[in-house]
């Protein structure tokens, strides 16, 4: 998808947990399109010696998520940008709605986990999109209709995390071949 | 637009040199000038107009009416989850606000179709249905309901009442057509479309904004309209009857078939007595000019110039508050076979009539009823459809459409 500058149309929103609820439909809270955070940034210690996370440098944007009738798997989608002047790197993820969180590459048509995870490039972006990059969702314990959001989380490599959320839609495509 | 005013046309437009919200004469000269001299800028600069999507109001009401437009009217597949309705507005709204900008939609298959916004508009309403879930009930607006059965109606069920509606409007029907499928297709499991009604009017640049269109009757058709600084009191609601309404309003969408044979059948001067206005500029049979108020007591060898049977003798208004926003499209489909109860016609050709108020029961039935009792004009028309709504108020980037309604 293309990156496109949306004039604020995008609301931000800052996320300091992790633990939300997942389907916030009824909540009909904001329209998430970007959402940053730091695993740490709540450290009451506060002896913040070195830099900021890796995740601190991120921010997720058009983010969003393939309805499905049946529990199994779907994709997530987005841009993540990364602020920082370093590369950094998703390692996993997770959801409360999914078994487990995949990071998949597709190659020749067929989709398999990337190894080592993403690699955002320093003041650059990743495109998560249908046929390329993107995030799986396994093993999910219900359908994820049309118009619920859905969190998900991203860990970087310092082990740092960063959570957004996607609104699920209808979406006819994303029919990659999985090759486990 | 820029904040909290009625849709107008951004900076982009007026800086392309075009009109701006009710511009007056600008898009003619450049109309000439596309067959001239230049002949791609300005096309480029229609196709880069944008209309903002966001705003106290809603895009695509008081907007000056684009070439093209599809109103979609769908039913809910579930009804009683009031969550389900939630989701498809903030899906309607992210997406209808990208699209407008000539962005693609966020999971657009086909982004080569959004880069000529051409003044797209997405504008969403909610009918009866829509407040069947229980939460809703009480949110009902008074007056969302069936219009009074009126005795020259030959309703068809598949132009009936909806649960929703989406009205996009566009100058560009390519552009049109894909925003209209990006937004059916992101909710196709949550809804079910029943019907489309297609509209057209002239095409974009062959006369000024301003100018009032023709229908296939070849009439001048929407001369009367309330002026533009009575829009707060006579279409925006103010949230007195339901609060989380304020700043949006009613559309009555009825489907009007007119019949072309017969109505070829008259002569020239049958035609405009039966209108009350001339064929040419639509200027009362009393006047020179298109707006020149009727006089409707005046009178030649005792008989009223305007006749009182006229379409614009029963159409005035009696009351200050009988005045709403009229912005109809002509629709001209393949003919179909005759209907009980309607004259069989060689053509299908008909007005998608549409009209924006306050409150519908109060300002616009009271007309309606009036034509139905007695117009003229009725021998060569029939309405075929009838469905109220309740359009929202705009949207703003952290407040989705329908945002009021469930908060």
């Amino acid at each position: 998808m293309t990156t496109i500058e949306l004039r604020k149309s995008d609301h931000v929103a800052q996320r300091r947990t992790l633990r939300l609820p997942l389907v916030l439909i009824a909540a009909f809270a904001v329209l998430l399109g970007v959402a940053a955070c730091g695993s740490n940034d709540d450290d009451s210690s506060g002896s913040r010696t070195d830099s900021s996370s890796q995740a601190d440098a991120l921010t997720v944007s058009d983010a969003w998520v393939k309805a499905v009738a049946e529990p199994g798997m779907t994709g997530a989608f987005g841009t993540v940008t990364n602020n920082s002047d370093k590369d950094v790197r998703i390692v996993s993820g997770s959801s409360d709605l999914a078994g487990s969180v995949e990071l998949h590459e597709v190659v020749d048509g067929q989709m398999q986990q990337i190894e080592g995870g993403f690699t955002v490039p320093a003041k650059g972006t990743l495109t998560l999109a249908p046929g390329g990059n993107h995030i799986m969702l396994m093993g999910l314990t219900e359908p994820i209709g049309a118009g619920n959001d859905v969190a998900i989380v991203l860990t970087c490599a310092d082990g740092s995390t960063i959570e957004f959320e996607g609104q699920a839609r209808d979406f006819a495509g994303a029919q990659e071949d999985y090759a486990p | 637009m820029t904040g909290g005013g009625a849709a107008g046309v951004s900076r982009r437009s007026v800086l392309a040199g075009m009109t701006g919200l009710a511009g007056l004469g600008v898009g003619a000269a450049a109309g000439v000038g596309i067959g001239r001299s230049d002949r791609r800028e300005p096309e480029a600069a229609l196709a880069s107009q944008t209309v903002d999507f966001y705003g106290t109001h809603q895009a695509g009401i008081v907007t000056p009416p684009q070439a093209h437009a599809n109103f979609v009217g769908l039913d809910l597949v579930d009804p009683r989850d009031p969550a389900t309705l939630a989701g498809i507005l903030r899906l309607w709204s992210q997406d209808g606000a990208r699209l407008v900008q000539g962005v693609p939609g966020l999971a657009d298959p086909e982004p080569e179709l959004a880069p000529n916004p051409s003044r797209l508009t997405v504008t969403v309403g909610l009918g009866p249905g829509a407040f069947d879930a229980a939460p809703l009930r009480a949110k009902r607006p008074g007056w969302l309901g069936p219009l009074p059965s009126f005795a020259i109606d030959r309703l068809q069920d598949r132009w009936g009442q909806t649960d929703l509606i989406v009205h996009v409007g566009s100058d560009d029907p390519l552009t049109l057509a894909h925003a209209t499928r990006i937004l059916t297709a992101e909710v196709r499991t949550l809804v079910k479309t029943r019907w489309v009604q297609r509209g057209f009017r002239t095409a974009r640049g062959t006369q000024p904004d301003s100018q009032t269109q023709r229908n296939l009757f070849g009439q001048i058709d929407g001369t009367v309209q309330p002026a533009a600084d009575r829009y707060d009191e006579l279409i925006w609601d103010d949230g007195a009857d339901q609060p989380w309404l304020a700043g949006g309003t009613s559309m009555v969408v009825r489907r009007i078939a007119m019949h072309m044979d017969t109505w070829e059948a008259l002569d020239r001067g049958g035609r405009e007595f039966a209108l009350g206005r001339r064929l040419g500029n639509g200027a009362p049979l009393t006047g020179t000019e298109e707006h020149d108020e009727p006089d409707f007591t005046a009178t030649k060898n005792t008989f009223p110039v305007i006749p009182e049977t006229s379409h614009i003798a029963r159409a005035h208004r009696r009351a200050d508050h009988e005045q709403f926003l009229r912005r109809s499209y002509n629709y001209d489909e393949p003919p179909e076979p005759p209907v009980d109860g309607m004259p069989a016609d060689s053509s299908n050709i008909g007005l998608v009539f549409v009209t924006y108020q306050r409150d519908p029961v109060k300002q616009f039935v009271p007309v309606q009823q009036r034509l139905s009792d007695l117009d003229h004009l009725n021998e060569w028309t029939t309405p075929i459809g009838s469905a109220v709504y309740a359009m929202l108020p705009g949207a703003e980037p952290d407040r989705p459409l329908g945002y009021s309604l469930f908060h």
